[in-house]
């Protein structure tokens, strides 16, 4: 495939996760910081991101299959997980977090094992998604061309 | 004779004869007096407008009974009996009583019918007379109207020939005339020439003398006039063997503009006329009827006005014919004047190129060879060329500024500059060729004195530095005084020059210099010549006294430019002088002097180092959101450090840091005590630095427990690379920030 037609296939996907919900204006801010001092900015914050919540989601499991939920922590954990990914603009994961956080206040297990089962995924469908763009990306650079805003 | 036998016995003896006609008549009688009732009624009946209705009764009453009389005599003549008496004698004594009534009634009667009859005649007369004046106002009407056609086609069109031509053809029309013809006036004014008629096309040019007694009869009435057929001015057509119809004549005024010719002689009355001739068909044996008469006097005068409205039409399409001609050719000088400047300028230009090199050859070359070693003599002539060199130079410079001045092409470059920098130069300038001369040189600046304005910089030292150049110029010793302040109300209107009202504003001021010197003086008469450009004081032709007499009238140029006034103030020769002008400057809006160092405020689409080296700390508890703020603030040129517990947050900080963010919204994390803890370490104020909170609460709580801690300021998360670096430039301009929330 050629360049023009790669580079016109990241636009219209990225576009798509727009309009889907997935990302919002917080990810074109983090593309805005990348420069030439920074150039791998984005996926520096996007893979911080990932090991973030994946151990974020093991733990909120290991919480949840206790016996005594102690809500305290999940609520802890989920607040983290929702401050992360609305720093990286993961717009659907950071709804299902809010969601999240209002039945850990109410100390309902079923709500938080089925919002946790949301979060699950939610956050592979974006860490799909990211993915698949950056690849489209690396696609991009390695045929000599540059990456359409 | 029988006695039983009552019947009357007639009174004559019945003659046969005689009582046959007797019978005859009185039957016929009876008759007749029978049937006219019946007339009556019947016509009455038919005619429904009688009055006397019951007269009519009377009447017939009467004649009835009249009847019956003679029909019952009938009887009479023979033998009859009593019955027939008595009733002959009742028919007889009611007849009586109805005719004397009737008699009586009808004394009354009589007269009022005999009176009706009169006002029968009365009124008929009266109809006729309404008739007749009816008749005449339809006439006038008719009159009326026809002026108004007339009017109105006269009126409907502004060219002259058609105007008269309709005229002719309408009132020929109107009047069924069999000819009219229109004599005008010739040029000399002696003569009237046939100039328009309605049958025949092509008139002769035939003329007439204007003297003539008919003519004048007609020109001197306003009314129109008969005139014999006979007469030169009506003898149009050939004379056919019939009666010639009547013929009339009336006067057109021709008011002045309509003059065909222009009227330039004097001894013509001022009041010119034509002469419209109208003659009725011949053989007809028509009248002119005083209707029609006046209908010619209307259109006689409708014309003069047309005439005049159409004369008026074609002065101004001539004027302004006359106009746009001139227009073409001020153009054209215009663009012929364009062009001499343009080449005047191009010359100068090109002259002033070409003469500077050479110039500046000779002035470099020789002062380089006044570096060199030299006798005395040369070095004398040496300095010679170089001083004449300077002078040829700045009198080139001075007649290109002065050419350009003149023909309104310079624009003042307009810009902020230190005022006091100004002067400080022009006093730098100064000093070396004053302190040779012994001169002293004093600058007093006003404490008030703005130290930045808006202005022609360069103009405005070349300005100063002419004035007090030629202060040196002109003294031989003694001190020179410059002094410069703001020009207040009072003193701005300058008696000397009424026409300069200068009006100080809010953003403007007017900057009055004065220099004095102790020098040579100006005598009185030569004040006014000063600025005129050329003009030297031939007393003070010395060899010391360079210049071409150029700088005061360009400074005077120049100072008018800036909306000023400059002028010299002496006492006489030998009592020194006092230049003094006032310039209008504006004034920068902000007169700080750190914000003129650097942009007045950092753009926000400045490069990405705005805030560079800025050193900030961040606490954030959350790894990924640490980065994105990290790489926010790198993008802004901050150095960050980044830490992510409040123990390591106190500990790290220091002085150095001049902002910490702080995230805020994590449980368990106590925002409130670090900056308790922070406020205790560093007790005085500029050492401490800024702390702001990030947060995603949107509550007033947060804000106001973070302001009552001491924060100064809060932020709403998510933060935009725009938001981040406003935020930031407010931050460290008014050291809190505290964002709506």
């Amino acid at each position: 495939m050629d360049l023009v037609q790669l580079q016109r296939q990241l636009v219209d996907y990225k576009t798509s996760l727009y309009n889907e919900g997935f990302l919002d204006e917080q990810f074109t801010q983090l593309q805005e910081l990348q420069d030439e001092n920074n150039p791998d900015f984005v996926v520096e914050v996007v893979s911080l991101f990932f090991e973030d919540s994946e151990r974020l989601l093991n733990e909120l499991t290991k919480a949840l299959e206790q016996q005594s939920v102690d809500f305290k922590r999940v609520d802890a954990h989920v607040h983290q997980l929702k401050g992360s990914s609305s720093s990286i603009g993961a717009q659907r994961v950071q709804k299902v977090c809010i969601a999240f956080r209002n039945y850990c206040e109410e100390q309902n297990i079923e709500g938080c094992v089925k919002c946790l089962q949301q979060v699950r995924h939610e956050y592979s469908l974006v860490k799909t998604k990211l993915e698949s763009m950056f690849q489209l990306q690396q696609q991009i650079l390695s045929a000599g061309g540059s990456i359409p805003m | 004779m029988d006695s039983s036998c009552n019947c009357i016995e007639p009174q004559w003896p019945p003659d046969d004869l005689l009582m046959k006609y007797q019978y005859i008549s009185d039957f016929f009688i009876a008759l007749a007096y029978f049937s006219i009732p019946l007339e009556l009624i019947y016509f009455v009946k038919k005619s429904a407008v009688f009055p006397y209705r019951w007269v009519i009764v009377q009447f017939g009453a009467f004649i009835v009974l009249c009847g019956t009389t003679h029909l019952i005599n009938l009887w009479t003549f023979t033998l009859h009996t009593r019955t027939v008496a008595m009733v002959m004698m009742t028919a007889k004594v009611f007849t009586a009583v109805v005719s004397c009534v009737t008699a009586l009634m009808l004394v009354h009667i009589i007269p009022d019918l005999l009176s009706v009859k009169t006002r029968e005649l009365f009124l008929k007369n009266k109809a006729a007379e309404l008739d007749r004046e009816m008749g005449l106002i339809r006439t006038q009407e008719e009159t009326g109207r026809h002026v108004r056609m007339l009017t109105h086609e006269i009126r409907s069109t502004l060219d002259r020939h058609t105007i008269l031509k309709t005229t002719l053809v309408e009132l020929g029309r109107t009047l069924a005339l069999e000819e009219c013809a229109l004599w005008m006036p010739t040029r000399t004014g002696l003569e009237l020439q046939l100039s328009y008629t309605l049958r025949q096309q092509n008139p002769v040019g035939y003329t007439v003398p204007i003297h003539l007694p008919v003519i004048n009869q007609v020109f001197s009435s306003s009314h129109a006039v008969k005139i014999s057929p006979n007469c030169p001015v009506a003898r149009i057509r050939p004379a056919g063997k019939y009666m010639p119809g009547e013929v009339v004549a009336a006067r057109v005024p021709l008011l002045h503009l309509s003059n065909f010719h222009i009227n330039d002689w004097p001894e013509l009355s001022t009041k010119r006329y034509a002469l419209m001739v109208l003659m009725l068909p011949s053989d007809s044996a028509r009248q002119w009827h005083v209707h029609e008469l006046e209908l010619v006097e209307v259109v006689a005068d409708q014309v003069a006005v047309a005439l005049s409205h159409a004369a008026i039409l074609e002065e101004s399409m001539r004027a302004r014919d006359l106009l746009m001609e001139q227009n073409v050719a001020l153009d054209l000088a215009r663009r012929e004047a364009e062009m001499a400047i343009r080449a005047r300028n191009d010359f100068l230009a090109v002259l002033n190129h070409e003469m500077r090199t050479p110039m500046h050859a000779i002035i470099a070359l020789s002062s380089l060879l006044q570096e060199t070693e030299l006798t005395p003599e040369q070095r004398l002539m040496v300095e010679t060329i170089l001083k004449s060199s300077n002078l040829l130079s700045t009198l080139i410079n001075d007649v290109l500024d002065l050419s350009r001045l003149e023909d309104g092409s310079l624009q003042l470059d307009l810009g902020t500059f230190n005022l006091y920098v100004v002067f400080r130069e022009v006093l730098n300038l100064i000093k070396p060729i004053a302190s040779v001369k012994k001169l002293h040189v004093s600058l007093n600046l006003a404490p008030d004195l703005p130290e930045y304005a808006i202005g022609d910089e360069m103009r405005l030292m070349q300005t100063i530095l002419n004035v007090v150049g030629n202060a040196v110029k002109f003294s031989k010793d003694g001190s020179i005084t410059i002094t410069a302040f703001v020009a207040k109300a009072e003193l701005l209107s300058d008696s000397r020059n009424p026409e300069f009202f200068p009006v100080p504003s809010d953003n403007h001021f007017y900057l009055r210099v004065q220099v004095k010197d102790s020098g040579i003086g100006i005598s009185p008469q030569d004040l006014p010549k000063l600025f005129t450009k050329f003009a030297q004081n031939q007393s003070t032709a010395t060899q010391n006294s360079g210049g071409s007499g150029l700088g005061l009238a360009i400074c005077k140029r120049f100072v008018n430019l800036m909306e000023g006034h400059i002028w010299i103030e002496s006492e006489g020769l030998g009592k020194g002088s006092t230049a003094i002008f006032m310039v209008k400057l504006g004034i920068p809006e902000r007169l700080n002097e750190s914000k003129l160092a650097f942009m007045p405020k950092v753009p926000p689409n400045h490069g990405p180092t705005a805030f560079p080296g800025l050193k900030v700390l961040v606490m954030d508890e959350n790894g990924v959101s640490r980065k994105v703020t990290k790489g926010l603030l790198v993008h802004l040129g901050c150095d960050v450090t980044m830490v992510s517990s409040s123990e390591e947050c106190l500990r790290v900080v220091s002085n150095e840091h001049k902002v910490v963010f702080m995230d805020f919204c994590t449980p368990g994390m106590d925002g409130y005590e670090i900056a308790i803890r922070m406020h205790e370490k560093f007790t005085k104020r500029h050492e401490r630095p800024i702390i702001v909170a990030l947060t995603g609460n949107t509550d007033k709580v947060t804000k106001e427990s973070c302001m009552r801690v001491g924060m100064d300021g809060v932020i709403l998360k998510p933060v935009s690379l725009d938001k981040m670096r406003s935020v930031l430039s407010d931050l460290l301009e008014h050291r809190v920030l505290f964002e709506a929330i």
